[in-house]
């Protein structure tokens, strides 16, 4: 276990690297040169060249990205063009917003998700099955963008319900812990646990009903097992699969929770993200994404990490 | 029937290659005319492209004609029957030309993925040992990144624009299909056949045309179908960021961003748009789930 342990520990070097080599030449394969943003377009060429220099632009692809990645690993992730603050702390703030969201919306997209699919993959093929995989179907093909107009329309517009933009009241974007707050969550958390919810549904059903059907679960029946007790061994069998599968979709929440945010005016890195790209804020966007991929990496290893732990299979061989 | 249908093909010996494949084909091609689900939704995609493909024929009404009078008129009024968008351009005529950028969103990204990557995972799975490992493992790294916040960052990167959002989606898709058709591709170089038809002096272009193809395209398709409705909602997700189609062409992610100030005013309108990316959605994820059972033998 201890070599396998290792050796994913070390996959995850050059995998972090190469994600460094894509978020820092995403700004050079963009078009037009990144200073668009604060020079004019009439500046005189010295003040160009001044400013290149200033924000590094005249030296060599390499040497800037060898720059970068060092004051990066350091924690400078350079200034954003547009306000001048360092990127570091903006990005940093966001996260923990995007964070909140994406791990209150994927508890409430894993719980409904594995609910459904254990009904849907013990009662396989009946009528049970059908309702919970038409749910997953519905969560899988929404365009959860337009779910979460709809649940604005009905809980703000219509029935005055729940607030529709923000983190807090009075557009706060600092986050505490009471109702007020907490009101400011939930279309948000409900849109974005759609998907994983399907997903979760479909990987949990198949898982179910697979494991039913393998002779060991007869053997348990045979033996007297009450229902529930057979189900106890049943995931047991399923829960490192669907842990797995879980953790990824984790992921995607964090990192594809740009178009709720945006829906929602929700203070997280979506919202960073649709700044940063509609004032052409090269750092930031270059900033956002890194810290993004490294917490999605980051999630990745761990939920590797702990398979063996959860699956004693895998500590075997 | 289908059942006998389906234990003599798996049963057939792997040499009669020909005979056995046209035999699976018309198999799955029955499976599917006799699966009511599948069938609705391809009749219902039929339609959604049949209208946006003969959209001016159909409504006989300029999409961008704004009318300042109309702004927002509720669905049903005279001339208006699904309403009018902020700018009093008529509902129904956009929703169907929209239509035609939106379904290519869907599936043009997956088509060039489909050839890219597939193209890509069957050489690195035929070709075996370091030009796997180079091809696979540079491939690894966009599985770094997730779908939605590479797309984003592409197009972010790239700029607005229908072509910009086809590469970013394109290039979100190759990876995933590269690595089906690489792992399908290894499976079947080992099998005997292969090892046979090499033996007996085929080169590897005759092998990959006459032996791998035929047998991986089917898996690699099933998940490509599967990847539609993704594409079809990341794209229109593109514009409604507003990362993608420019305004004013009529666009269902686009149309949905500019009507978001009405749901107060026209929910009902506002909301059309996206209602048409669902229903689509939904029906290639229903017609690609029909697809894959279809042609899963083992079910």
């Amino acid at each position: 276990m201890l070599g396998y342990l290792l050796k994913r520990l070390t996959y995850t070097v050059p995998i972090t690297l190469a994600v460094t080599v894509v978020c820092f030449l995403l700004v050079h394969i963009a078009p037009g040169d990144p200073l668009n943003a604060v020079a004019p377009a009439d500046a005189p060429a010295e003040v160009v060249e001044a400013l290149k220099a200033a924000y590094g632009f005249d030296r060599p692809l390499p040497v800037q990205y060898a720059k970068w990645l060092g004051r990066a690993v350091a924690g400078d992730l350079g200034r954003s063009v547009a306000t001048g603050r360092p990127v570091a702390g903006e990005v940093l703030s966001a996260v923990g917003n995007t964070l909140l969201l994406a791990v209150v919306g994927g508890a409430a997209g894993f719980l409904g998700g594995t609910l459904l699919g254990c009904l849907a993959g013990y009662f396989h093929k009946t009528r049970i099955d059908r309702v919970a995989s038409a749910i997953s179907v519905v969560g899988v093909s929404v365009p959860h963008y337009w779910l979460g107009l709809l649940l604005t329309i009905i809980f703000s517009a219509r029935l005055n319900w729940l607030p529709a933009m923000g983190a807090g009241p009075g557009g706060s974007g600092n986050w505490t812990w009471d109702l007020a707050h907490a009101r400011h969550l939930v279309l948000p958390a409900i849109t974005l646990s759609v998907i994983p919810m399907g997903i979760i549904t479909r990987t949990v059903r198949a898982l179910v009903a697979e494991v039913l059907s393998q002779e060991f679960v007869q053997a348990l029946r045979a033996k007297g097992l009450r229902d529930g007790q057979v189900f106890t061994h049943v995931a047991k069998n399923v829960a490192p699969t669907a842990l797995a599968v879980m953790g990824v979709q984790l992921g995607y929440l964090i990192g594809g929770s740009i178009l709720v945010e945006t829906v929602f005016a929700w203070p997280g890195t979506g919202f960073l993200l649709n700044i940063a790209i509609f004032q052409r804020d090269l750092p930031l966007l270059q900033g956002a994404i890194l810290v993004l991929c490294l917490v999605f990496v980051g999630l990745n290893l761990l939920v590797d990490l702990i398979q063996p732990f959860i699956d004693p299979r895998m500590r075997r061989n | 029937m289908s059942v006998t249908a389906l234990a003599t093909s798996s049963a057939a010996p792997p040499v009669a290659a020909t005979a056995r494949s046209r035999g699976y084909w018309s198999g799955v091609g029955r499976r599917i005319l006799r699966d009511p689900l599948t069938m609705g939704c391809a009749g219902v995609l039929l339609l959604i492209a049949a209208a946006a493909v003969l959209a001016p024929w159909i409504l006989p009404v300029d999409p961008y004609k704004t009318s300042m009078l109309h702004r927002l008129a509720p669905m049903g009024s005279a001339g208006y029957l699904l309403g009018a968008d902020e700018l009093g351009r008529d509902m129904a005529a956009r929703l169907i030309h929209g239509g035609r950028l939106s379904l290519m969103l869907g599936v043009l990204p997956v088509v060039f993925a489909f050839v890219i990557g597939g193209s890509i995972g069957i050489l690195a799975g035929f070709a075996g040992g370091w030009l796997n490992m180079v091809l696979m493992r540079s491939l690894d790294v966009f599985y770094a990144f997730p779908s939605v916040l590479l797309a984003v960052a592409i197009s972010g990167a790239l700029g607005s624009g229908m072509s910009n959002s086809i590469i970013a989606l394109t290039v979100v898709f190759v990876p995933q299909i590269s690595r089906v058709a690489e792992s399908v591709t290894t499976q079947v170089r080992s099998l005997d056949y292969v090892e046979a038809a090499r033996m007996s002096g085929a080169s590897a272009f005759t092998i990959i045309r006459a032996h791998v193809l035929g047998n991986v395209m089917g898996p690699i398709f099933v998940y490509a179908t599967g990847l539609v409705s993704v594409s079809l909602i990341l794209g229109s997700g593109l514009s409604f960021l507003g990362l993608g189609v420019k305004p004013p062409e009529p666009e269902w992610g686009l149309m949905l961003t500019t009507l978001r100030s009405a749901i107060y005013v026209n929910p009902a309108v506002a909301a059309l748009p996206g209602a048409m990316i669902f229903v689509t959605s939904m029906c290639f994820n229903l017609m690609a789930d029909g697809i894959r059972s279809a042609m899963d033998t083992k079910a």
